[in-house]
């Protein structure tokens, strides 16, 4: 990830949206990426499916990915597209999860008074804000930390690794 | 320092750590679930070809063990062979039972370790004075590769249980008490570390329940000090090999929080979030289809003893049913040598094979639409124990028995007087 600047539609979701809810259990037998991406936020939304294009930004209140280890949920996102997640807090696991994907996590204590569904957002991490570009609500968000960035700049800690080894 | 910091600093070869910095630790026990063979393919993805430490690697078949689908049964094979080839003899087998109560009764957990597992509820070691904690497929497969990972140092907060439980009273009551008042959010990246006189009255079943539900208000470890309960119950191991680490006393908690146990009545959370507590007396006399008493949080020997004892000479109310699941195979061999196994199916009790069985909704015993099941396990999200809108209620194994008696939701006190 060497993006700074995200751009996308956002799909709005509340607190606590658990990993059940993103990648439901009844599919955790799926081992093929592909598939599991088909089955993303399925518990959580009947629409996303349908509604979801690739390069779009998940939006959320606290507590994002509670529940499970299961990466399933973090690589199901990753996977469909998810270019961004911004979102109040988020899960100590699926934190890991994603961040290890390449999938950036934005912090944003104040998402609630820039977020709309539909609407595009803008992510700039550079300046730290986050925009609504059709209200033109504004907000600050945290700096990702230095260890987490530096496994987003290599594409996730897979690439990191084999890049450390060569 | 902190007994938790203390643990990550031995195992990144410092002497000292502090809260937000971020350490490589060499890992003691890496866990790895039937349910993630990512755990492999990152492995091989990463440049992985021989596992560094195979004798630190456990490999559980638990989440849905035995095999309901083929898919379950070929990520399974997959496993079996992966531990051949890698000389990782840790294989636990469909018979077993669920990770954290396998390595509770076998002996490795115990103080001092660095227990890591690709299950969220790995917080339960903390009971034992262990720094144990979830993590995903891919941070294992490094862990395969180098025997390491990363952790950030967390703030950890005190809190204190004062005073005793009236009967009928858990700890399963205890923590649900604990998370409707702070929220399942309260304690994300944080480490929880119990304290007060209530502790040395728990056992550890009681402990490894208070633990293993820090999770669900995001704790990323957990921490009771070890003291004489602990010791004996390692004994009764065989565990030889193992380090306790004590909290320095000028230790800087980011938060302190007082509860008096004594006033805590049976709590149950009600759909759809494990914080949305209530005692069990505002819910009373609910319908309730399924009760299932089970789990990592609420399948232990203490558990099936107190729901014999209540369902002694009863029977289960018609149209509920109650699935019973042992935590393990010593469990299960434990409570049939006690007779509460008999006790149980005499009350119409279908017993299940160790493992987590309808946890999360994958096998033997999901809820239809419009049901309600009442649970010892910790989860209550929508569709988690199968369809959408069942309605889950987590409960202690007292009221969860109190309840399939009856039919109703039902406070457990009186069948226990």
């Amino acid at each position: 990830m060497k993006e700074r600047v995200f751009e996308g539609r956002m799909h709005v979701f509340g607190n606590n949206i658990d990993t059940d809810q993103i990648y439901p259990g009844q599919y955790l037998d799926v081992t093929d990426h592909q598939e599991m991406a088909g089955h993303c936020m399925q518990g959580a939304s009947e629409h996303f499916g349908s509604e979801f294009v690739p390069g779009d930004i998940v939006v959320a209140g606290t507590n994002f990915g509670c529940g499970s280890s299961r990466e399933n949920a973090a690589i199901a996102l990753k996977v469909r597209g998810v270019s961004c997640i911004v979102a109040r807090s988020y899960a100590r696991i699926f934190y890991r999860n994603a961040i290890n994907l390449g999938l950036p996590l934005i912090v944003c204590a104040d998402i609630d008074q820039v977020k709309a569904h539909g609407e595009t957002l803008r992510v700039q991490l550079d300046e730290g804000t986050v925009t609504n570009l059709a209200s033109g609500a504004s907000a600050g968000i945290e700096p990702i930390s230095e260890y987490a960035l530096r496994i987003l700049d290599a594409g996730g800690i897979k690439p990191l690794m084999k890049a450390q080894e060569e | 320092m902190h007994a938790l910091e203390k643990i990550l600093a031995a195992h990144a070869g410092l002497d000292q750590v502090k809260t937000g910095e971020i350490v490589n630790c060499r890992i003691d026990i890496a866990g790895i679930n039937d349910l993630y063979p990512q755990a492999m393919y990152s492995f091989f993805e990463i440049g992985g070809k021989q596992v560094r430490y195979p004798e630190s690697v456990l490999i559980f078949f638990d989440h849905y063990a035995p095999a309901s689908t083929i898919r379950q049964a070929d990520n399974q094979r997959q496993f079996r062979d992966f531990a051949k080839a890698q000389g990782i003899t840790g294989l636990q087998e469909v018979n077993e039972g669920v990770c954290h109560q396998v390595i509770a009764d076998k002996g490795v957990s115990v103080p001092g370790k660095l227990i890591v597992v690709t299950d969220s509820h790995t917080t339960t070691h903390g009971a034992f004075g262990a720094f144990s904690t979830g993590v995903g497929a891919t941070d294992i497969a490094c862990i395969l590769k180098t025997g390491e990972l990363w952790f950030r140092v967390p703030e950890i907060m005190d809190i204190r249980l004062e005073g005793s439980l009236q009967p009928g009273v858990f700890a399963k009551d205890v923590i649900l008490h604990i998370i409707g008042q702070l929220g399942a959010d309260y304690g994300v990246y944080r480490g929880v570390s119990f304290s007060g006189s209530l502790i040395g009255q728990l056992s550890m079943a009681e402990r490894m329940t208070l633990c293993n539900m820090t999770t669900e208000m995001g704790a990323k470890a957990s921490y009771i000090q070890p003291d004489a309960v602990t010791l004996d119950y390692i004994r009764g191991t065989g565990a030889r090999d193992y380090t306790i680490y004590e909290t320095d006393p000028n230790y800087a908690y980011c938060a302190r929080h007082l509860f008096d146990v004594s006033q805590i009545t049976p709590q149950v959370a009600a759909p759809f979030s494990v914080d949305n507590v209530a005692p069990v007396a505002d819910h009373a006399g609910m319908p309730v289809q399924q009760a299932y008493l089970g789990t990592c949080t609420g399948g232990r020997l203490e558990d099936f003893a107190v729901a014999a004892r209540i369902l002694t000479g009863q029977r289960i109310a018609p149209g509920t049913r109650m699935l019973i699941v042992p935590a393990s195979k010593k469990v299960l061999k434990d409570a049939i040598k006690a007779g509460y196994i008999d006790t149980l199916l005499d009350a119409g009790c279908t017993l299940v094979s160790p493992g987590c069985a309808a946890c999360l909704g994958t096998h033997e015993g999901l809820i239809a639409e419009s049901e309600t099941c009442v649970t010892s396990s910790s989860r209550n999200f929508p569709g988690r124990m199968g369809h959408r809108n069942g309605r889950i209620y987590i409960a202690s194994p007292a009221t969860v028995a109190a309840s399939a008696r009856f039919g109703v939701l039902t406070d457990p006190r009186p069948c226990l007087e």
